[in-house]
């Protein structure tokens, strides 16, 4: 008899999801909102299941492919959070789009349940079967709105790149399993160890697995898909990628390069350093050129990318748990970001393109307000968390001597604040267009949409405790 | 005598054949398709000739989840496909560019 408790989240989000599937189907579209809430209901279950079989060390289970430790108990509480959020916000604009259907929060739960198998995996094919899941249920929510061509051309490009993404990490995946004779990481890390020189076969493996990884995180020069998705997905599945997904990546990232392949760190070092260089320079020059906000935020979450893998870079316990916290303070921010676009939009117009932000300060001062924090926070303003979270970055990599990296990303960050400050502009210091309606979203989507925001400036203020909580689950 | 090599380097001619085809091709979404599953194959290749050298089961169970995968891929992209196809009467792949990625 195996030892559940390791998966017992997973289990029981599997088969919540199960569940949903069946009492979707016998639903009408008026009962749908109960759908919604069963949605809710497994992701406060799966949380629930986590916190009570939560682990104080890591424990393997499944012959040793699954690991629960602390560090995946907090990532998955952020996850359920996030994809909590991305729900709530998702609801009121799916209704007026008439795409409120049982699909978008089943392959949603879907997607959570490939987050959580990725976060928790001890072994090259729970990592990739986790991946496999949560990749799957994107492309088809991309496709979701079977009306739109363009999304259609988006989900058909993520489907094409992030498909070779999986073939190459696999690539490398296989060559790592013939150089050292297992998938699972605990012992890839102990070969490694001992192994200090790299023969050719095991070099390839690894540049392969990095590819694949910097195609999930969307790093350049491996960022085609991400604004195209960006802008051809509906908003909601926008915001769906745009946040939970960087914490998979983050579990991904620090799973294979740190916990397996941690002993050939120097060896990897480089690659990352340059990828981070380039996402930063890309992201932030090209983010300026944007007139569309979707895509304007996917140039950004690409040079946000960068910052992470600096933490992956400087690959120090304060390096990593720093880049812990820039990925989940990220994927808040960035659930934010594009909650807000769905407020702005209505049925038949979704409000991404930066004119339709023009004078939102008198149509609703509280929510341009808001706005104005997210907006400062992703710049790196003080007080707000995105500048703590740039800071303690920042910080890592000078104490592990790469000083040029640091100043780089200093630049970028400037650069970058530009488009940041130009979306505030247009809101506080343009007219809005003539025909513009008051704002007429649910009270529930405002009131958490301002808690999600004002939890922004509250890291910003006490960045102390989460970050702690950071580097204690991780070392 | 045929060699663990000889399998490796077959995977690697297949491994680039499927990129190059990925890259090269653009005409044609469902040779996209093809690609992709051939990429799979030739990783496939990779682990059945590693699980034979090193006389470990690992890579042959890892076999039967990629295709598994890669059956639920296909499903996933044939029906990507469909959609695409009723917007736009054309699945070329020189057609898809009304997104400037």
């Amino acid at each position: 008899m195996p030892d559940f408790t390791p998966a017992a989240a997973e289990i029981f989000l599997i088969g919540a999801i199960c569940v949903v599937l069946l009492v979707d189907v016998f639903l009408t579209d008026e009962q749908r909102r109960l759908t919604f809430r069963l949605a809710i209901l497994s992701i406060v279950g799966a949380a629930a299941c986590s916190s009570y079989f939560a682990a104080t060390e890591s424990v393997t289970g499944f012959s040793g492919s699954i690991v629960a430790d602390p560090m995946s108990d907090l990532l998955k509480m952020f996850a359920y959070l996030v994809v909590a959020l991305v729900f709530l916000y998702s609801r009121d604009y799916l209704v007026r789009a008439g795409l409120f259907k049982g699909e978008f929060f089943i392959l949603g739960l879907f997607g959570l349940l490939g987050i959580v198998v990725m976060i928790s995996a001890n072994s090259m094919l729970t990592l990739y079967l986790g991946l496999e899941i949560l990749s799957l249920s994107l492309y088809a929510l991309v496709a979701f709105n079977r009306n739109s061509a363009t999304a259609a051309e988006s989900a058909m490009k993520y489907f094409v790149l992030g498909a070779i993404a999986s073939g190459t990490l696999l690539y490398g995946i296989s060559m790592l399993y013939g150089v050292t004779g297992t998938i699972r990481l605990d012992e890839l890390a102990a070969y490694f160890t001992t192994t200090a020189t790299l023969d050719v076969p095991a070099m390839l493996g690894l540049a392969f697995v990095i590819v694949g990884v910097a195609f999930k995180f969307g790093a350049v020069p491996f960022h085609m898909w991400l604004p195209d998705v960006y802008e051809g997905a509906p908003a909601p599945v926008t915001l769906f990628i745009g946040s939970a997904p960087k914490i998979a990546a983050f579990a991904l990232a620090w799973r294979v390069l740190v916990e397996a392949l941690g002993g050939l760190h120097d060896s990897w070092q480089d690659m990352i350093a340059l990828l981070s260089v380039l996402s930063l320079a890309i992201g932030n020059v090209v983010a300026i050129a944007q007139t569309n906000l979707k895509r304007m935020l996917a140039y950004s979450t690409i040079s946000h990318v960068g910052f992470i893998l600096m933490g992956f870079v400087a690959g120090t316990d304060t390096g990593l748990a720093s880049a812990m916290f820039y990925t989940v303070t990220y994927a808040l921010t960035s659930a934010a970001a594009f909650g807000m676009i769905i407020l702005l939009s209505r049925k038949g117009f979704e409000a991404e393109r930066l004119e339709d932000f023009k004078g939102l300060n008198e149509r609703s001062p509280w929510f341009a307000f808001m706005m104005l924090i997210v907006m400062f926070s992703m710049a790196g303003v003080p007080p707000f968390v995105g500048f703590y979270a740039k800071l303690v970055v920042l910080e890592s990599v000078i104490d592990a001597g790469m000083l040029w990296l640091a100043i780089a990303g200093v630049a970028f960050a400037v650069i970058g604040a530009f488009y940041y400050l130009r979306v505030v502009w247009y809101m506080y210091f343009d007219q809005p267009a003539e025909n513009e309606v008051a704002l007429d979203a649910d009270l529930d989507l405002r009131v958490v949409l301002s808690a999600n925001v004002l939890a922004l400036l509250a890291l910003g203020l006490f960045p102390g405790g989460l970050l702690d909580l950071c580097s204690r689950v991780l070392s | 005598m045929i060699t663990v090599s000889h399998y490796l380097v077959l995977a690697a001619i297949l491994f680039s054949l499927s990129v190059a085809g990925i890259f090269i091709n653009r005409k044609n979404v469902i040779l996209l398709l093809m690609c992709i599953e051939l990429m799979l194959l030739a990783v496939n290749f990779n682990f059945i000739a590693f699980s034979r050298m090193l006389d470990d089961t690992a890579g042959q169970v890892f076999v039967f989840f990629i295709l598994t995968v890669a059956a639920a891929e296909a499903a996933i992209g044939l029906a990507i496909l469909v959609v695409l196809f009723r917007a736009r009467q054309s699945i070329n792949v020189e057609e898809l560019d009304s997104l400037k990625g």
